[in-house]
């Protein structure tokens, strides 16, 4: 048996504390922040207990001021959560449709295909920006949910997925289904995606993050602000320089911003950390 | 056909691209693309001699470094204690996860909020404790300002494999060592971070990689690349290259680098996996 050590275990909370503590701290500070006016944050130093101000400042993040000086960040979720939920869900259906193809039919180039797909692992948004951007500005599709989105839909870990996923699911399975009538599409419907909700919802956690937080790519393809999401709205309001920035409204919107993805990894957190040790591997 | 709108979305968008990257890179073109010259390598001879590039190679390698580095020591520390605490890993992990979800740019405008130096709170701290911070002059200051924010995104990613890695080690191998009569830090050293060796590795190409590409949102929110060009990690340079100086030829050749160092990193990476399965 392992030695009882009072003294160490003391410490590990203590590491453990602090590590939260350190790791909370910004957010503590930003949420502070978004219930003080502007005079009061803007003070050095700024106050670190909550103030009153916080129904204010949210709404008026939200919905905009009425001068109009803040954009609406309302406007902005809206197309960050149909981005994030678009990506999350098409990413998903083509990949288990891609998987099913090429795991359970025989076609010309299966293979070829396969190592199609496989190398766009190589080429992540960032390194081919410029000609994607032609691509897509010559189609027409700038500032338009097409264009946020299905550039960035295609998936080579969902595929390589449910690929290794449905090459463990037995032939017998396959024989059974087929003696009892069912066609392949059948066959997907009713086997095999019934037997995937579990990678489904994984890889949906973390595909719902990959597309909420997407910013290099929103940030070329929007130019008018009834498009942009909301990390990219976030970040052109404090272009202004700290004089102009009204940092408290900065903050309730990077608070609005955060809460989404964060809820999603909390309350799935079974399914997050599934998705992410299997995605990787 | 059920293959069709997967094939035709990565044709479209992965391989045109990067074909037209490859053909750029070896063209010289004016900023509206209406003359176009083969030069075939003169772009890549130019960012070889182009100071700023290899700059921006030496702020990328340090950075990535730097992130890679702390980020894997801080999470390894925090997994190996919250591994050994008997009551509340399930509650610490909870509240260590959740900056994963927390986009890049919004993570970049919050520590530039809390390290501004006119009004932020830990930069007004540390002032008072006698050291100048101004992260947008220093590049040091500025350098040190997202490391830590992108190692405060990173160490739940981290975090989550090396609790995996850790729990996934038979009690009974700890058991035997202890009553062997090996203290706890002997333990780790010579069981617990053996074992854990190759997720570490497969920890660092993932940071490495995570450095390099998925931290623009830091680098553009909290510094812009600056001071001057200080912090321009290689992604922030090919944007800035080619969108903001319309540089397309050099940004294209940019880009054909960073596909190198992608491939070269995922050979490392799926090397590395195979060598696992036989471990």
């Amino acid at each position: 048996m392992i030695e009882r050590n009072r003294w160490l275990d003391v410490l590990s909370h203590m590491v453990l504390i602090v590590g939260v503590g350190v790791v909370a701290f910004p957010v503590y500070v930003t949420f502070v922040a978004s219930t003080h006016t502007m005079q009061e944050v803007v003070q050095v130093p700024m106050p670190l207990w909550p103030g009153s101000h916080a129904w204010e400042n949210y709404t008026t993040a939200l919905f905009g001021s009425h001068s109009g000086a803040t954009p609406a960040v309302g406007r902005m979720m809206m197309v960050s959560l149909i981005t994030a939920l678009v990506i999350a869900l098409a990413k998903i259906s083509m990949s288990l449709l891609s998987a099913f193809a090429i795991v359970y039919f025989k076609f010309p180039f299966r293979m070829a295909i396969f190592w199609a797909i496989f190398m766009t692992l190589m080429l992540p948004v960032e390194v081919r920006i410029g000609p994607t951007y032609q691509v897509v500005a010559d189609m027409g599709m700038l500032n338009s949910y097409a264009g946020l989105t299905v550039p960035l839909i295609a998936s080579a870990t969902a595929t390589f997925l449910f690929r290794q996923f449905f090459l463990t699911i037995p032939d017998e399975l396959v024989e059974a289904a087929r003696m009892d009538g069912a066609g392949p599409m059948r066959f997907f419907k009713d086997v095999l995606v019934p037997l995937s909700t579990s990678s489904m919802a994984a890889l949906f956690v973390i595909q719902f993050i990959y597309g909420w937080n997407q910013y290099l790519w929103p940030l070329l393809v929007t130019t008018e602000e009834s498009m942009y999401p909301v990390v990219v709205g976030i970040k052109r309001m404090i272009s202004g320089g700290d004089a102009q920035t009204e940092w408290h409204i900065v903050m309730a919107t990077a608070m609005l911003a955060m809460l989404p993805p964060a809820l999603v990894v909390i309350l799935m957190q079974k399914w997050f950390v599934k998705g992410l040790v299997d995605t990787e591997k | 056909m059920l293959i069709a709108p997967q094939v035709s979305v990565i044709c479209i968008f992965f391989f045109w691209p990067a074909l037209q990257a490859l053909l750029q890179s070896l063209q010289q073109s004016d900023a509206f693309g209406t003359s176009v010259e083969w030069v075939g390598f003169a772009n890549f001879q130019r960012l070889w001699q182009d100071a700023s590039y290899l700059e921006s190679f030496q702020t990328t390698a340090v950075f990535s470094s730097l992130v890679a580095v702390l980020g894997i020591g801080i999470s390894l520390c925090l997994a190996y204690f919250a591994d050994r605490v008997v009551r509340g890993t399930v509650v610490y992990r909870t509240l260590l996860i959740w900056p994963y979800a927390v986009a890049p740019a919004v993570a970049g405008v919050v520590w530039l909020f809390l390290f501004s130096p006119s009004i932020g709170v830990v930069s007004y701290a540390l002032n008072q404790w006698g050291f100048e911070w101004n992260a947008l002059l220093n590049s040091r200051h500025a350098m040190a300002l997202i490391v830590m924010a992108a190692v405060w995104k990173q160490i739940s990613y981290n975090f989550l494999f090396f609790l995996a890695g850790l729990q996934s080690i038979p009690k009974s191998l700890i058991e035997a060592a202890a009553m062997d009569g090996a203290g706890p830090w002997h333990r780790f050293w010579t069981i617990q971070f053996p074992l854990l060796s190759p997720t570490s590795f497969f920890l660092l190409v993932i940071n490495v990689v995570y450095a390099f590409f998925d931290t623009f949102g830091i680098v553009d929110a909290a510094t812009k690349g600056g001071p001057g060009k200080d912090t321009a990690i290689l992604v922030y340079k090919v944007y800035f290259d080619g969108f903001k100086a319309l540089d397309l030829g050099g940004s294209a050749a940019q880009s054909v680098v960073l596909m190198v160092i992608v491939v070269a990193l995922t050979v490392v990476q799926f090397r590395f996996v195979e060598k696992k399965v036989n471990y």
